[in-house]
């Protein structure tokens, strides 16, 4: 097990790229921890599986170096550099049984049968298949199918690190909470470390330890789920993370005061002039119904269960809210407060610190 | 499945149902009439029964035609699928190599039955072939006219020259199908060449061969054109195959009875063994399922 | 507009597919059904369309029987998980084609794509090629092209499922106001109870080719009749424990015990199976009336604003949900409280004993 580095990192599908637009990874460096769990979130097209097929070997990057520990492994092809890979859809082998599946990794680098046997049953205990052993692959359902897969990647104790992409995309919600504790209880116990890429908030920021969030080829913020909830380093992340996401106001902010089309809205901070588009942000969790304050007209109301959506706009801006179950609420005129402890200022998309404050490594 | 049922979708099968009468079911029947009966010429005929069923099979010249027969599919059968299997394996994936090789594969398909024939019946000729006398520069004794090795020898290349590029072709095809992640999980699990070859390349190739199989068997049984040109079923009756020898039975000798009741053997062989194959490499399939 | 399903059932070779069902849908109204993979959702909206024939039962369309008619004969439309459409066509061919079919004049094609486009927000793209869009606008293209041949019935198999999380989020918005333009019958089958809610409208769950629970969505959510409609309907799981009711009393698992008030006070005595949602779990007394449980945490989820706990309460496996960030050590031993006005009794047979009087309420 090591740590894996990104150094100077840019990929091409292009021969010859030239702006750039033309990379699908733009230059990063990046430290990959040994032991993380780590989720690679992003939406389709913006470089994950690009990133992710780097690290396995499947690609090799346009520029930069890839360094397992302190070993180069840029140019070494994908069997030599022992990882496990989790692909978003089932590679099971239909011949084989699920057992001969599960084994299959470790038979081929030769392990000795009794350890084979006792692995490969335990693994089917994590995965709930003891009782399928014995059967063959092919005619399986494809979650069944994707448990196998899944079992597979993990079934090898000494990689150096397992990657998974969008792994449980055809499961069922309620499996997947089931596999993604099992996915948090075996980094546990074992210490691998673990890169899960996503295009799903919950099963990023449920799995991992430090979340990177990507965007049109770049890493926009690397954060613990609660840094990426209180403090989007860019409105990307603001409007990704959070279901709704983030709410934006044009703004013009003086000190530790916002002001909205003119109206007044306090801050906790005190904030640096900035320059260029600014605008405040802040969570629907974080906006209240008051008395007073942000005038909004509120124009539905949905009852999604454990809590209701309120949206509405103010100043021509849309406007959402998250209340929970047992308050009532009703289309119409409100006032919002704002609260300020958890207003963020923006500068052309990026967060603005504010005075005295500096960001979190 | 049952659908929603609309009778006017008869109408559609109709023209298809005339055709097929037309096509297979009348000329089948006149085969049947003529099996039945005798004649000696001036078109009048006799009632002989089953007579000429019982003479084709317990005929010693039959048997040893069908003889020939089994041995020659089996060999083209084991030398045409692994072959074609393996020139699959190696042919470029995508780009302009890939584009070539499937033209120049597909080459040999274009070219007419007797056309072959003709191609590898002067090829081989020792007098003006290129074959031929290379071979004898070369101090071997190949005449394909004398010696009855080499006519079998000549008559298994020719076809396999012919036929290889379609079980090539339709492997390729199921090897098209396979999704990139499988390959990528193999390395990743660090599966040998072969390991790649057994679990992933053949399980997804299987319907493709059966289909493969299937025809090369057919065709390869009812040969005709292409050993008839090259060697006439010579020398002797060494490759005097059975659609040869219904052939002389029929036109040569005009046993027209015998030669029916032959042509219907013959045809109901075809069709057990094709349905035999058929079963077996289904119910394959079918018997690792739950 | 109506369609209603009469004893439907299917059986395919033996097997029962569809258990005998009775639906009514009006038009202008989204039905949900919701239901895990292979709990016959596909089975069912194949029954509607006329796709399969039932094995019994009747189908009435505006009270009329429909049930051996062909689907080209009906006016329904389909969209699937996969992105159908006509590759070599463009988006403005794709949608129209539908209206070619039925013989439209040239200008009664051309506005009524234009309108449909408009809502769907394809007109910049209408020239370009379905396989140069992205995901999302290819999904567009194909709703697009079931809502323009003014379908009565919408049949909608989990068209979000390929989709990215926040493209999901906002094709999820816009659907219903789509379908409240239409006025047309929407069927919408999806795995994910949190995509019924944010839908709305009708919700029917479906468990094994049955349908255990037909009704307006928030209330199948809130009075589940059974514990199996409860189960299809709670993501994370509900959770459950067994309760015995004695007298006034009610004691949860071995130790917890709680007054039985309200609703509760009326029932038999007996054993009973309780049930609760993940979010009616607390860290803290939360209410005066909260019983207290004592749970082994095996791994905890915090997605920033929340924290999922999974826990093991002697053999039952439990999820909470809590707001805030609590990074407890898995392993460790932990109290939470539940309010029984959160708590739902089913008896023997899994059927609703007593209902949460907190949605009684609600």
């Amino acid at each position: 097990m090591s740590r894996i580095t990104l150094s100077n990192l840019a990929h091409s599908y292009l021969p010859k790229p030239k702006t750039p637009a033309d990379y699908a990874l733009k230059e990063m460096d990046h430290v990959w921890q040994d032991g993380g769990a780590y989720a690679l979130l992003g939406a389709s097209g913006c470089g994950k599986t690009t990133l992710l097929n780097i690290i396995s070997g499947l690609l090799r990057p346009s520029q930069g170096r890839v360094l397992f520990g302190e070993t180069d492994v840029t140019d070494a092809p994908t069997a030599a550099r022992n990882i496990a890979q989790v692909f978003q859809f089932p590679v099971v082998y239909d011949t084989m049984t699920v057992r001969e599946n599960l084994a299959f990794p470790l038979r081929n680098r030769g392990r000795d049968a009794a350890y084979i046997a006792a692995r490969v049953d335990q693994i089917a205990a994590m995965i709930g298949m003891e009782a399928m052993l014995d059967r063959k692959a092919r005619g399986l359902t494809a979650d069944a199918k994707q448990k196998i897969s899944l079992g597979r990647g993990m079934v090898r104790e000494d990689v150096n690190a397992i990657l998974f992409d969008e792994p449980l995309t055809v499961i069922d919600p309620h499996m997947k909470w089931e596999l993604r504790t099992q996915l948090k209880q075996l980094h546990r116990e074992f210490g691998h470390t673990m890169i899960y890429v996503t295009h799903d908030q919950t099963e990023a920021l449920t799995f991992a330890d430090k979340v990177v969030v990507m965007h049109e080829g770049r890493v926009v913020q690397t954060g613990t789920p609660e840094e990426l909830f209180e403090t989007p380093e860019h409105t990307f992340v603001g409007y990704f993370i959070g279901s709704p996401g983030m709410n934006l106001f044009e703004a013009e902010v003086e000190g530790n005061m916002a002001r909205v089309m003119g109206h007044p809205v306090p801050l906790s901070a005190s904030y640096p002039a900035a320059r260029g588009r600014v605008q405040i942000g802040i969570r629907p969790e974080f906006v209240q119904l008051a008395d007073e304050g942000l005038p909004a007209i509120i124009t539905r109301v949905e009852d999604v269960g454990r809590h209701r959506i309120l949206r509405g706009e103010a100043f021509g801006q849309p406007v959402n809210l998250l209340l929970p179950e047992e308050i009532p609420a009703a289309p119409g005129p409100a006032f919002l407060r704002l609260a300020p402890e958890k207003i963020n200022v923006y500068a052309d998309d990026w967060r603005v610190l504010p005075v005295g404050a500096r960001r979190a490594a | 499945m049952e659908k929603s049922w609309n009778n006017r979708a008869w109408f559609l099968v109709l023209p298809v149902l005339a055709l097929v009468a037309f096509s297979a079911v009348v000329p089948l029947m006149t085969v049947v009439n003529y099996s039945v009966q005798d004649t000696f010429g001036n078109n009048e005929f006799f009632w002989a029964g089953l007579e000429w069923f019982e003479e084709t099979v317990t005929s010693e010249r039959i048997h040893a035609a069908l003889g020939r027969q089994v041995l020659f599919t089996a060999i083209i059968l084991a030398i045409e699928v692994p072959l074609g299997i393996f020139v699959a394996l190696h042919m470029p994936k995508k780009g302009f190599w890939a584009s070539l090789c499937l033209i120049l594969m597909a080459m040999p398909l274009l070219i007419p039955f007797n056309v072959v024939g003709t191609i590898w019946q002067i090829f081989g000729r020792v007098d003006i072939g290129l074959l031929g006398r290379t071979l004898t520069a070369l101090g071997i004794d190949y005449n394909y006219t004398n010696d009855w090795l080499d006519a079998w020898v000549t008559v298994i290349v020719m076809d396999v020259w012919h036929w290889t590029s379609l079980v090539a072709l339709l492997c390729y095809a199921g090897l098209q199908s396979i999704p990139e992640a499988y390959y990528q999980a193999a390395k990743i699990d660090q599966a040998s060449r072969w390991a790649v070859f057994r679990y992933i390349e053949l399980p997804k190739m299987r319907g493709v061969l059966l289909i493969a199989v299937l025809l090369r068997f057919m065709d390869s049984f009812m040969i005709y054109t292409e050993p008839f040109v090259v060697t006439g079923g010579g020398p002797g009756n060494s490759t005097t195959f059975l659609s040869i020898d219904l052939v002389k039975m029929a036109i040569g000798q005009f046993d027209l009875g015998p030669a029916a009741a032959f042509s219907i053997i013959y045809f109901l062989v075809i069709l057990l063994i094709s349905w035999v194959f058929y079963t077996v490499m289904t119910n394959l399939d079918r018997e690792d399922r739950p | 507009m109506t369609l209603e399903l009469q004893g439907v059932s299917r059986m395919v070779g033996g097997r029962v597919h569809i258990h005998p069902t009775d639906l009514a849908l009006q038009g202008g109204t989204m039905n949900v059904l919701l239901g895990p993979t292979l709990a016959g959702k596909t089975s069912l909206m194949r029954l509607m369309a006329g796709l399969d024939a039932p094995s019994s039962g009747r189908l009435l369309w505006n009270g009329q029987d429909v049930t051996g008619q062909r689907v080209q004969d009906r006016r329904v439309a389909m969209v699937y998980q996969q992105f159908i459409n006509y590759p070599s066509m463009s988006v403005y061919e794709n949608i129209a084609s539908p209206l070619r079919l039925q013989g439209r004049s040239r200008p009664e094609i051309e506005r009524a794509v234009g309108e449909v486009a408009e809502m769907l927000k394809l007109t910049p793209m209408l020239r370009r090629k379905p396989l140069e869009l992205s995901g999302g606008q290819q999904q567009r293209c194909a709703l697009a092209r079931a809502l323009v041949k003014g379908a009565g019935l919408v049949l909608l198999d989990e068209p979000l499922a390929n989709l990215d999380y926040k493209l999901r989020e906002e094709l999820r918005l816009e659907i219903p106001k789509i379908f409240e333009a239409s006025g047309a019958i929407f069927v919408y089958a999806t795995t994910e109870p949190e995509e019924a809610l944010l839908l709305g409208g009708h919700t029917a769950t479906l468990w094994e080719g049955r349908v255990t629970q037909f009704g307006p969505t928030p209330q199948v959510y809130r009075q589940p009749v059974d514990a199996t409609t409860a189960r299809v309907f709670s993501d994370p799981p509900m959770n459950f424990l067994p309760v015995t009711k004695s007298g006034a009393r009610l004691t949860f698992g071995h130790l917890a015990n709680a007054p039985a008030e309200g609703a509760l006070a009326g029932l038999a005595d007996g054993r009973y199976l309780a049930g609760f949602r993940a979010n009616h779990l607390a860290l803290n007394r939360h209410s005066g009336r909260a019983v207290e449980f004592s749970c082994r945490l095996t791994a905890t989820e915090i997605t920033g604003s929340e924290t999922f706990l999974h826990l093991a309460h002697g053999s039952d496996l439990w999820v909470g949900l809590v707001p805030g960030v609590h990074d407890l050590p898995p392993g460790s031993e932990v109290s939470v409280w539940l309010d029984p006005a959160h708590v739902y009794l089913f008896d023997a047979e899994g059927a609703l004993a007593a209902p949460a009087a907190y949605a009684l309420a609600a």
